[in-house]
Formats: structure tokens, sequence, C-alpha cells
């Protein structure tokens, strides 16, 4: 199969989502990034276990801090999917980027560009 | 440990407010274990700072620290030639390395990100209760390992009150009697004519009521 997805996802790979830490989110929207979405296996089917039931509760406290400093929640999401789910890795990939582009772009980009304008324009 | 909980942002945001550089210091011991005040912590809160002020168009830096403890000078010590850059510290350290730290940077603000709670144990991971009070003078020898100083409401010596309803405090159903507790443990071990005795008047002055206390050892002071 060759789907293809919108060319803004930017896809970093780890072991198990499990291994995605609250901090890791947090840079990511730091850096730039209008929104995040953790892709884990099926609940009840990590092979770890537990790793992408902690991924879910990390992505929860993401959207819960992302929400309170004024940076947006929804820009956070998890989805679960299998594998071989090719078709449905293609489905959350658009569904998150038709959410994000209504969103908008990533609020601290828009003030830190004005702010190195200000800043140039002082100079 | 000293158990914390980290404070609400909001609350935080507000409190660092009106400066413009600011050191965020974690600390490694009691409230990295209980997940409030460790690296990790200091890493997301002064990220979720840094966004927070960058999106309110204000160039605020902020600048993260873990000391191995802020309860002990020498590792106080170790900000001492930065801490000049700084309009305030923000600690995530428990009240009393939030304190020690006021303490050895006189002319520095320092302001608490977390909640000190009390000192407990780790019942499983996200769930934390009270087991010490410090009260100066331990009794657990006489009450099966189990104090009633801190985990009976009444603080009671001599078996449980009235409220005592099938091994559950009256102040809540999620609530054990301390003193079910200490009988059943008595009684495990045997010792049940312990609880026989009458426990004798505590005195109560080398606990807070006595005011600020201090521990002073000849043997090991230099």
């Amino acid at each position: 199969m060759r789907l293809q997805y919108p060319g803004s996802v930017r896809i970093v790979s780890v072991p198990c989502t499990g291994k995605v830490d609250l901090i890791h989110i947090m840079r990511a929207f730091e850096k730039g990034a209008d929104g995040v979405y953790v892709l884990g296996c099926m609940e009840g089917e990590c092979r770890y276990e537990s790793g992408n039931l902690r991924a879910r509760k990390r992505v929860d406290k993401a959207r819960d801090l992302l929400e309170r400093i004024g940076i947006g929640g929804e820009r956070v999401a998890m989805y679960n999917l299998s594998s071989s789910e090719a078709p449905r890795f293609v489905a959350y990939a658009r569904e998150m980027t038709e959410r994000i582009k209504k969103l908008g772009p990533n609020p601290i980009k828009a003030t830190s560009k004005k702010h190195k304008a200000a800043g140039a324009g002082a100079a | 440990m000293i158990v914390a909980k980290p404070k609400p942002v909001e609350e935080v945001i507000e409190s660092v407010s009106g400066f413009d550089r600011i050191l965020l210091v974690g600390c490694n011991e009691c409230v990295t274990v209980c997940e409030a005040g460790g690296r990790k912590e200091v890493g997301v809160l002064a990220s979720a700072l840094r966004m927070h002020f960058m999106n309110q168009g204000r160039n605020v830096q902020i600048d993260e620290v873990t000391l191995e403890r802020q309860c002990d000078r020498e590792y106080l010590e170790e900000i001492r030639n930065r801490i000049d850059q700084y309009g305030a510290v923000l600690s995530l350290a428990c009240g009393v390395g939030v304190q020690f730290m006021a303490e050895t940077y006189f002319q520095t603000p320092v302001l608490p990100g977390v909640d000190t709670c009390f000192m407990g144990v780790t019942e499983e991971r996200g769930l934390w209760s009270e087991r010490c009070q410090g009260c100066g003078q331990c009794v657990l020898a006489r009450t099966g390992g189990i104090c009633p100083v801190s985990r009976c409401a009444k603080r009671l010596f001599n078996g449980p009150c009235g409220g005592s309803t099938r091994g559950k405090c009256e102040l809540s159903k999620d609530l054990e009697c301390a003193w079910q507790l200490i009988i059943d443990r008595l009684t495990e071990l045997g010792r049940l004519d312990d609880y026989e005795e009458l426990a004798p008047i505590k005195d109560w002055s080398t606990e807070r009521a006595g005011g600020p206390r201090r521990v002073e050892r000849e043997d090991v002071r230099q």
C-alpha cells in the first residue's frame, strides 16, 4: 500500500509510546511545533503491557498544561492503531492536520517573530 | 521522605511574573521521589513558563539547575557564582529547601514552586500518605510500629475512640483506624499485653507545640 499522508507531519519514532515523556511534548511546542500527536498500539495490546496507557496519561497531562499556559490543549492528541493499519494511520494524520489547520499556528511563533521584528527595528 | 505536590501552574506564573531572569532550582532528594520537584519537573515547568511568557510577547529568561539537596549549605553553594544574574529563584524543593535557599542568598527573592505536605511514604506510584509528624519522642516500640500521633486523627495513646467502626476512622471510610491497625499488629506479634499497659502522659514540648525546634549534638558538631 502506498498511501499519501500530509507532508506537514514529521514522524519521530520511539521504541514504544511509553518512551514519550511530558518534556518531549513540551519541547516540541517550545521549538515551534503547531501540534503533537502520539500514535500508539491498541490499548491492551502493548508489548510492554502498559506503555501506551502511560503515554495516554502523559498526553492528558500535556493537554492540561498547555491549556493552562495559553498555548491550547487541543493541539495535543493520542491515537491508537495496530501496526498493519496503514489507512487508519493516514486517517489520523489527516484528522490531526485538519484540526491544527483550524487552530492555526503555534501562538508562540507569532509572538516570537513580532518580538524579533521589534528588536531588529529598535537596533 | 518529605512529600510535596506541585503548585498549580497559574499560581507559579503569578508569583514569578514580575521578574525577567529566573533560576528554576530543583532538588534531587524527596521531591524527586514524589515527582514534584526533581530534574524532570524542573524541565517541564521551565518549558511551560518560557512558553507562557513567549506567548505574552515577553522575553523572560528561565534557566534550570537541580541540586543534590537544598537543605545543606554545601549544595546551595554550587549556585553562588551565578545567583546575582537572576532576579528571582523559583525553588521546587520542600519548604525547608526554599527557606535555606532564602537564608543563604539573602538579597535574592526565593519563591516556592511546590506545596509541602507531610513526612510520608509512597504507597504506590501517585499515592503518598503520612507516617510521621516528628513529635520528637518516638512511641513506635509500644504501638506495634504504627504511629498513633500521625495516623490517629485524635492522636490517642490508649486505644481507639468511639468513632472507630469496622476498622475505619469516623473521618472517612477510606481512612484506617490507627488503633485497629495497632491492635491487629500486636495480636499478630503475640504482644497484645503491650496494649493493656497505660501509656504515660506524653511530653508534647518536644513536638511543634513547644515552638520551633532544633537538635544539637556535641558528639558530631565541629
